[in-house]
C-alpha cells in the first residue's frame, strides 16, 4: 500500500534493506526529507528546562542552567514544582508549521508524526502516570481534541486527566512577566489519586515554561513525589 | 503556514461543549451544552428535515447578505446560534451533513473528497464520538467532521438591477473577438456551456466584457474562477475598470474580500468551496492549466457553486486531447479565435535534434546548436527564455551559460526572487532568462525569442509546448520571434502542438483574421 508523508504528502518510498525485509516494518508516517527537517535537540543544553546553549548569548548561562531557570530556581514558592523539563525538537519555522496545522487547524493526525518521538523518550523514563496540560472547555471545543492528550493516546499510552483549566485565556497572546505572575490557572479534577506518584506532564511547546509550572505546583501539594514535563517543541 | 484567520465564536455568550442534535416532529433540534442520550451527531441522520419557508418570519438582512450562495460552517458565522436555527425553522437556512458515508465509503459535503487516506478518524470532543472523522483534504478552510453542519441560506434572495449597461468600455474587438463575443453572450443568456479556444494572445479577457454586462444588467450573478492566483490578481484591477459602478469580489487564500457578496467575483477556483449554488454564470479561465485537471476536488468545487440553471465559460488556448476531440466530434459547444490580436500568425516551432544533450551537461557542455542559439541572440541583444524540464538541468546549465554572460538569471516555482527576476527580464536589465514551465503561461514579454532544451521530457505535453510557443510575438510592436524546441527525439506532443499552432493559423487565414 502506497504511504504517504504526514506532512508533506509525498508518497513515502519504503528502504528496503535486509534487516527491513525480515523484520516487522517499523512504523514511519513521515518521509525522509520531513524527518531529517525536524531538528532534535542535541549538544549541550539547559540540565532544568532543555535549552540549547549553541546559539545562547553566555550571559544568559549560569553554569549548566539558563538564566530562566536560574530565575525560577531562586523563587521559593515555584523553584522546586518542576524538577525537570526535556523536549523533542528545536521550535524552529518546520516545526510551528506543522504545530499550528495540528492544534490550530485541527490536523488531528498529525500527533502521529510526533507519538513515534514521545513513544521512544518515554521508554527511557520512569513514571507512574502521564498528564496532558488541559484546555479551556472553549479552546476545546473550538480544536476538537487536546493536543497534549493526543499526543500521550496515539504513543499508546493512558492520559490522566488530573488537571482542568479554570482561566480561558490565549496563553501566546501574553508577555512572559504576566505569565508567570498569573494566578493559578489550574485545578485539580480528584478522580486521580497523585500521592506519592511519579509524574509526566505532556504539553506541545515549552516556552516560557509558566504552564508547567503551574501544573505542577498543583500537582505537588496534592502530593506527588516528583513531577517533570516533556514537550516536543522547545 | 498563512496567517491565522479570525475566527468567530459561535457563542460569544454561553459557553458551548458540545454539538449533537435530535429530530424530533420532523425538525433538527441542535444540544450545545448537555447531550441527552437520544442526540446524535448530524451525519448519523438519514436525512435533514427542511422546514417550510414562513413567508411572515422576519429574517436578518445581515445573515442573508453573508450566507447566500455560500457553504458555511458555524464557526464562520458571527451570529449567535440561536438566531441561525431560529432561520433554519422558519426555512431559511440549509443545514446540510458535513460528511455522508454510503457502505463505508466517506464523502467530504464540502470538497467531494473520497480518498480513503485523507479522512482521519479520530475522538472528537465536540460530538463526543470515539470515532468521528475528518476530512485532511480541504482542512485549510476550516475542519468538516462527520459532526459538522454546512450552513447555507435557503430563502428568498433579491435579484434586481437597475443597471442595464454596467459595462463602461470604449475598445473595439477584432473580428475573431467579435464573433466569440457574441457567442458568449448567447450562452449566458440562454444558460448553456461553451468552451472558447482562443490562442495565446489572442485577447480572451475582452471578449467576456459583454457577456459579463448581459449577465448583470439580468441580475445574475457572475464568477470568473482560475486555478492560478496571478491570474486572479491581474483580472481584479481590469474588471474593476470596466465595470466601475458594480463591486467586485477579488478571492485567494487570505484575502480581505472573504466575506464580500458581490455580482461580479474573480476568485481562485480553490475559494469556490465555500460556495453553494451561488453563480447564475461561471467561467473558467484556464481549464487545462495545474492544479485544476489534478485535482478533482476544484472540479467538484466549480460544480458545486453553480446554480442548477446557470451557463458556463470554459477558457483555453489549449485545450486536452478529449477536449479537442469532442469539439470536433460535436459533443460539446466551441468557439475559436484562431489569430491574435493584432493579426499576425503564431510564430510556429522549429524542432532542432541536438543529441544526447544530458550526456554533454555531464561533462559540463550544451550541444553546440544551443550555444550557437544563445549566442546568436547576446550578439544582437534579442531577449530570450530557455525553458528546461527540470530544475536540476537548469542548475546544471546555469554556471556554463554565465561564462558567455554573467548576468544571465534562472527562475523556479520554489524561487523566493521570482518575481524580482521576471521584473528584471521586463525592464531588460536581464538578457536571459532560464526557467522550469511555471514561465510557461501568465506572463508577457513584449520582445523575445524562445528555446527548450530537451523538448522530448514528458513534462512538455502539448499544452504546454503550445504554451511556451505563445510566449513569442505577443506585441503588436514585434509581433514575430523563433522559437525553437532542441531535443534528443522527436515526440508525438511535439508534432502535436507544432500541427495545432499551423490549423489556428490556417484557419485565421481562412476566415481573414490574418493582415499580414
Amino acid at each position: 500500500m502506497l504511504i504517504k508523508c504526514l506532512i508533506c504528502h509525498q508518497e513515502i518510498s519504503p528502504v528496503v534493506t535486509w534487516s527491513s525485509l525480515w523484520s516487522k516494518p517499523e512504523e514511519n508516517d513521515l518521509c525522509k526529507k520531513c524527518s531529517e527537517k525536524l531538528n532534535f535537540i542535541e549538544g549541550e543544553a539547559c540540565e532544568k528546562c532543555s535549552r540549547p546553549f549553541s546559539g545562547l548569548d553566555p550571559r544568559y548561562r549560569t553554569g549548566n542552567l539558563c538564566h530562566d531557570c536560574t530565575r525560577w530556581n531562586e523563587d521559593p514558592e515555584w523553584g522546586s514544582s518542576l524538577e525537570r523539563n526535556q523536549s523533542l525538537f528545536l521550535y524552529d519555522d518546520f516545526l510551528k508549521e506543522a504545530i499550528a496545522r495540528y492544534k490550530f487547524r485541527g490536523d488531528y493526525i498529525l500527533a502521529r508524526a510526533f507519538s513515534p518521538f514521545i513513544k521512544s523518550k518515554l521508554q527511557t523514563l520512569d513514571f507512574d502516570l502521564l498528564v496532558p496540560i488541559p484546555l479551556s472547555s472553549e479552546r476545546l471545543y473550538e480544536r476538537g481534541f487536546n493536543q497534549s492528550a493526543a499526543l500521550i493516546r496515539e504513543a499508546g499510552f493512558t492520559a490522566a486527566e488530573m488537571l482542568k483549566r479554570t482561566h480561558a485565556e490565549k496563553q501566546s497572546k501574553k508577555a512572559r512577566n504576566e505569565r508567570i505572575h498569573l494566578q493559578q490557572v489550574f485545578q485539580r479534577i480528584a478522580d486521580h489519586d497523585a500521592e506519592n506518584k511519579k509524574i509526566i506532564l505532556i504539553d506541545d511547546i515549552y516556552t516560557t515554561g509558566s504552564t508547567l509550572y503551574h501544573a505542577a505546583k498543583i500537582l505537588k501539594e496534592a502530593g506527588a513525589a516528583s513531577v517533570c514535563s516533556l514537550t516536543i517543541a522547545r | 503556514m498563512r496567517k491565522q484567520k479570525v475566527r468567530f465564536l459561535i457563542y460569544p455568550c454561553i459557553e458551548v461543549n458540545t454539538l449533537r442534535f435530535t429530530i424530533k416532529n420532523n425538525i433538527l433540534t441542535p444540544f450545545l451544552i448537555e447531550k441527552p442520550q437520544e442526540s446524535r451527531p448530524i451525519s448519523s441522520f438519514e436525512a435533514i428535515p427542511q422546514p417550510p419557508l414562513n413567508e411572515t418570519y422576519s429574517f436578518n438582512k445581515k445573515l442573508q447578505q453573508f450566507l447566500h450562495g455560500k457553504q458555511l460552517l458555524l464557526d464562520d458565522l458571527p451570529f449567535p446560534i440561536e438566531e441561525i436555527h431560529e432561520h433554519y425553522e422558519n426555512g431559511y437556512i440549509l443545514y446540510r451533513k458535513g460528511m455522508t458515508k454510503e457502505k463505508n465509503k466517506s464523502t467530504c459535503a464540502r470538497c467531494g473528497n473520497e480518498d480513503r487516506a485523507l479522512f482521519v478518524c479520530f475522538p472528537c470532543a465536540r460530538c463526543d464520538e470515539e470515532h468521528c472523522t475528518y476530512c485532511r483534504k480541504c482542512l485549510m478552510m476550516g475542519r468538516v467532521s462527520a459532526c459538522t453542519p454546512l450552513v447555507s441560506w435557503s430563502g428568498p434572495v433579491q435579484t434586481q438591477s437597475d443597471n442595464q449597461r454596467p459595462l463602461k468600455w470604449n475598445g473595439t474587438l477584432s473580428p475573431g473577438q467579435q464573433l466569440a463575443s457574441d457567442r458568449v453572450k448567447q450562452a449566458v443568456t440562454d444558460n448553456t456551456e461553451l468552451l472558447v479556444w482562443a490562442v495565446c494572445g489572442a485577447g480572451k479577457t475582452e471578449v467576456l466584457f459583454e457577456g459579463i454586462n448581459t449577465a448583470l444588467a439580468a441580475g445574475k450573478r457572475v464568477c470568473i474562477a482560475t486555478p492560478r492566483i496571478d491570474v486572479v490578481l491581474e483580472l481584479g484591477p481590469r474588471l474593476k475598470a470596466v465595470f466601475p459602478e458594480i463591486p467586485v469580489a477579488v478571492l485567494f487564500g487570505g484575502s480581505e474580500d472573504r466575506h464580500l457578496q458581490a455580482p461580479l467575483t474573480i476568485a481562485t477556483i480553490h475559494q469556490l468551496l465555500r460556495f453553494y449554488k451561488a453563480f447564475d454564470t461561471v467561467i473558467l479561465d484556464e481549464v487545462d492549466a495545474f492544479p485544476y485537471t489534478a485535482d478533482d476536488s476544484l472540479q467538484y468545487a466549480v460544480r458545486q457553486s453553480r446554480k442548477p440553471v446557470s451557463s458556463m465559460i470554459y477558457l483555453t488556448a489549449t485545450p486536452n486531447q478529449k477536449w479537442q476531440k469532442d469539439c470536433h466530434n460535436g459533443k460539446r459547444e466551441y468557439v475559436t479565435i484562431p489569430a491574435r490580436y493584432h493579426r499576425h500568425p503564431l510564430p510556429v516551432p522549429a524542432f532542432k535534434w541536438c543529441g544526447n544533450w544530458e550526456k554533454a551537461l555531464k561533462k559540463d557542455q550544451l550541444p553546440s546548436a544551443v550555444t550557437q542559439w544563445i549566442k546568436k541572440r547576446l550578439e544582437t541583444q534579442k531577449q530570450c527564455l530557455l525553458f528546461f524540464p527540470n530544475i536540476d538541468k537548469m542548475d546544471k546549465v546555469l554556471p556554463i551559460l554565465r561564462k558567455l554572460e554573467p548576468k544571465i538569471e534562472s527562475v523556479h516555482a520554489e524561487d523566493p526572487d521570482r518575481k524580482s527576476k521576471v521584473q528584471k527580464m521586463r525592464d531588460k536589465e536581464v538578457p536571459m532568462l532560464i526557467t522550469t514551465t511555471i514561465l510557461e503561461r501568465g506572463v508577457t514579454f513584449p520582445n523575445v525569442d524562445v528555446a527548450i532544451l530537451g523538448a522530448e521530457d514528458r513534462i512538455f505535453t502539448e499544452s504546454a509546448l503550445v504554451q511556451i510557443a505563445g510566449r513569442v510575438g505577443r506585441s503588436a510592436q514585434f509581433p514575430s520571434g523563433n522559437i525553437t524546441f532542441f531535443h534528443y527525439g522527436k515526440t508525438e506532443s511535439m508534432v502535436k502542438a507544432r500541427r495545432q499552432i499551423l490549423k489556428m493559423n490556417e484557419e485565421a487565414k481562412k476566415k481573414g483574421l490574418i493582415a499580414y
